[in-house]
């Protein structure tokens, strides 16, 4: 079963989030980034070949010109391979694990895949990106040390970079399946995560929320941004 | 069929999943009826509706029915399947060689479940019989794969049996289908990711991770994979060997033959160029043909190429090696070079002599330097000059050692920088002992200038009463030191500087040596030829899939990015490290102490 919704990135691109249902305990998500516009490659060829005319006005060696067009051409493909993220897609098999593949312009796909074993926990964080603060959707990694603490925090659709609306599509998903999981896990600390997860699955999309401000793993935050936040997202939460 | 299969139960049981049970019934010959056998793990506290992963090998989905025979992982609730055992068998015959194989590798095999690879019509009999297998070879939970010939549905069911009392209570389960390729899986290595560096590499015990945990048993089952369907054993069965086997035989044939090849081929070679050069084939008219014919004369100059290749003697003529006369373009070459710094140099003492900057130099030291350093120059240039008729022969013989490796050719590049430059290095160290000198001149006659004394003994600065004269002389002298001071300070700065450009080049030399050293080429071929040896991790790709059918996934490999290969693999290098610090470096030029950037081992310079 498929379906698919059009959101928007923080810069205020499109996106599309397609989510396939494949069975209850394995759902995808794939998102598209915004294609490359003709009016970037084309302001971004011109301005390179403006100054190679400029230089070789002042050098008057062809060679330039020429070594402008290669230079062009190179960094478009490497651009396309290297940089361009087509779609980001997001997989979770329950039991299985958590996988992330991001799709290059050129075809070229990396993937990731990290075992449910490994995963404590998925959440919607928040950063401050350049002059911006945003949202983004990432996996608590557990530590083999320690049994409830942090060891890694990976982020999700980190080319893509949706809004705070697609992200909470996202982690309701996630957060069903990963309580499923959690629910008819064989390992020792399944219990207290069973009485968590029916915690949370027994709040509204708000008690969503609220988990996540309990949750003692969040190092980088100082309780008064906390706070703040969390007054923020009761007010976001009333208003839709 | 003579089978001890359970009784009305089993049979609504198999009614109910016999709608994708058919197939022909094999003959059994004397089945044994056994009770059921100890290969029921001890149950796990599951929920139900769990769902259970099948881990199936690709190169089974093809094959006949029969009887699943692999390993139960009960923390992860999955089953590796790691063959198929076809009928007919006999199961004492089976559990027989599974005992074999799990005293052989130490890896859990049972029997998981049946296979069944039916065709068009349906059979009620098999249903049964494989529904009766189940109580001769009982495993929890008990794994009924089946798929349509021909077509991509597939079915799966888990069951666990609660014993012959009370059989109607046994549960169901859901399971995920999950294909891997076992020849790629078997030869694989994963490694740990990189980020937890305190987890501990490589449980052997395989119940680490469930990945490492699938990796781990089919790489230990070799000794499950050495009989075939094929073969004339008692138990045939189906694994990657059965598609396998016959391009691996040509494989290692071209392996075993290889050497002996060669051999022969050098030896012909031999034997053709020696009978080339004999002398029936100089002689007129048979000359004038060969000389005619181009077919002749290109096989005679390929004859010649590989006969130098192959010879054992030693060249008459240096230049014959070489296509262009690369060494003598060389050595043609260094003997301007060498003149060409030596007037750079010139030229530069000729500046320092004069007012360079704009400062104004002590014009006596100036010139008595300066024409120091510009004798030595001539004397250097002389030098190089009588060498030059030699030099063309010294770079042959040293340039065939170059076959030995790209490093040792940089190396010697690196000995002949070195030596090329070694009156850059006197100059230096002249500079710096002359401002070595004259800054612990300095420093003392500035203690007796504030009336103190450095005490040896006691390692730290002491008042002293000097006398009238010892006072007078001292300030003379700090006088003059420090006049004096801007002019050799001066050229230990410009020699210091020199010094410096040739160590970085020659540095940079050594880390290109001890790049080419460290880089693991094997592993650079192996993550480019086989990815799939050099494991990061696996990718899953959900197949098609029809609602009502179990959940199929095809489990692929990640192959290692070559920066983690370069990393995990990284040879050992010999080469050595700098000693100095920053600080310390910037102490010594301060002080005019000499800098030695490399200490090779057992090669102490002073």
């Amino acid at each position: 079963m498929e379906d698919e919704q059009s959101f928007s990135d923080i810069c205020g691109g499109r996106l599309a989030l397609q989510r396939r249902f494949y069975s209850p305990s394995c759902l995808e998500f794939c998102l598209s980034c915004p294609r490359i516009t003709l009016r970037s490659l084309t302001a971004v060829t011109c301005s390179v070949w403006l100054a190679a005319y400029g230089l070789f006005t002042l050098c008057e060696n062809s060679m330039i010109l020429s070594a402008a067009i290669f230079i062009t051409l190179l960094g478009l493909l490497g651009y396309l391979h290297f940089v361009k993220i087509d779609h980001e897609t997001l997989l979770i098999i329950d039991s299985l694990g958590i996988q992330m593949t991001s799709s290059y312009a050129s075809g070229k796909e990396s993937t990731t895949f990290i075992e449910m074993g490994q995963v404590n926990d998925v959440v919607i964080n928040e950063a401050i990106y350049m002059q911006k603060v945003i949202y983004y959707l990432c996996i608590l990694l557990k530590d083999p040390m320690e049994p409830h603490g942090i060891s890694q925090v990976v982020p999700l659709f980190q080319s893509a970079k949706p809004r705070l609306d697609c992200l909470i599509e996202v982690y309701r998903s996630c957060q069903d399946i990963l309580a499923h999981q959690k629910a008819t896990s064989t390992s020792p600390e399944g219990g207290d995560k069973i009485i968590s997860a029916s915690n949370r699955r027994s709040h509204s999309g708000m008690g969503a929320y609220w988990h996540r401000q309990e949750d003692k793993s969040e190092q980088d935050h100082d309780p008064a941004s906390r706070i703040g936040h969390c007054d923020y997202v009761q007010s976001f939460m009333h208003t839709r | 069929m003579g089978l001890v299969f359970r009784g009305a139960a089993e049979a609504g049981l198999g009614a109910a999943s016999a709608a994708d049970r058919p197939g022909p019934p094999d003959a059994v010959p004397n089945p044994t009826p056994t009770p059921p056998a100890e290969g029921a793990d001890p149950g796990s506290s599951r929920g139900p509706g769990m769902v259970l992963k099948a881990f199936f090998p690709t190169c089974c989905a093809s094959a006949d029915s029969g009887l699943l025979v692999g390993r139960w992982v009960p923390e992860q609730s999955s089953a590796v399947v790691l063959a198929v055992v076809h009928f007919p068998f006999i199961p004492v015959q089976v559990k027989e060689l599974l005992a074999q194989v799990q005293q052989a590798s130490q890896v859990g095999v049972t029997v998981l479940g049946t296979w069944c690879h039916r065709r068009q019509e349906l059979e009620e009999s098999l249903g049964h019989f494989l529904e009766g297998l189940g109580a001769i070879f009982s495993h929890k939970p008990w794994f009924q794969l089946c798929r349509e010939r021909g077509s991509k549905s597939w079915s799966c069911k888990a069951t666990h049996w609660r014993g012959p009392a009370s059989p109607a209570a046994s549960g169901e389960d859901q399971v995920m289908l999950i294909f891997y390729d076992q020849r790629k899986v078997l030869l694989s290595q994963l490694h740990p990711p990189m980020a937890l560096p305190d987890r501990q590499a490589g449980d052997t015990t395989a119940s680490a991770g469930g990945l490492a945990a699938v990796f781990d048993t089919v790489a230990r089952s070799e000794a499950l994979f050495q009989s075939d369907r094929f073969n004339e054993g008692p138990v045939r069965l189906s694994h990657w060997q059965s598609e396998g086997m016959e391009a691996s035989i040509l494989v290692e044939l071209a392996k075993w033959a290889a050497g002996p090849v060669c051999l022969f081929l050098a030896c012909l070679l031999s034997l053709i160029s020696a009978a080339s050069s004999c002398r029936v084939f100089k002689l007129w008219p048979l000359s004038f043909i060969w000389s005619k014919l181009s077919t002749c004369e290109q096989l005679r100059h390929r004859l010649e190429q590989l006969t130098l290749i192959f010879s054992t003697r030693k060249a008459k003529n240096p230049a014959q090696l070489m296509r262009k006369d690369l060494i003598g373009q060389l050595a043609d070459a260094l003997i301007p070079v060498a003149d060409h710094v030596a007037e750079e140099l010139q030229h530069l003492l000729q500046w320092l002599m004069g007012a360079p900057a704009g400062l104004k130099m002590n014009r006596a030291l100036d010139q008595v330097l300066g024409r120091f350093f510009l004798y030595h120059i001539h004397l250097w240039i002389s030098y190089i000059h009588l060498m030059s008729p030699f030099i063309e022969r010294i770079l042959w013989h040293v340039g065939l050692s170059a076959c030995l490796g790209l490093t040792v050719a940089l190396s010697i590049l690196s000995d002949i920088i070195a030596l090329l430059t070694f009156h850059i290095y006197c100059f230096y160290v002249y500079g710096a002992r002359l401002y070595c000198l004259k800054i612990h001149g300095l420093s003392s006659l500035w203690r007796l200038f504030r009336g103190k004394k450095w005490n040896v003994l006691r390692q730290r600065v002491d008042s002293c009463s000097y006398d009238l004269d010892q006072l007078f002389i001292g300030t003379l002298l700090f006088t003059i030191l420090v006049f004096l001071l801007p002019t050799t300070a001066l050229y230990y700065l410009v020699f210091t500087l020199l010094r410096l450009l040739v160590v970085a080049v020659q540095g940079l030399i050594h880390l290109l040596v001890d790049l080419i050293n460290s880089l693991p080429l094997y592993s650079l071929g192996l993550r480019l030829c086989r990815p799939y040896r050099l494991a990061a991790g696996v990718k899953f790709r959900v197949l098609e899939h029809e609602t009502g059918r179990p959940l199929r996934l095809l489990m692929q490999i990640n192959p290692l990015p070559y920066s983690r290969v370069v990393h995990t693999y990284r040879l050992p290098t010999c080469g050595c490290h700098p000693k100095h610090s920053w600080g310390s470096l910037c102490r010594k030029l301060f002080f005019g102490e000499l800098i030695y950037p490399w200490r090779q081992r057992g090669n102490k310079q002073d």
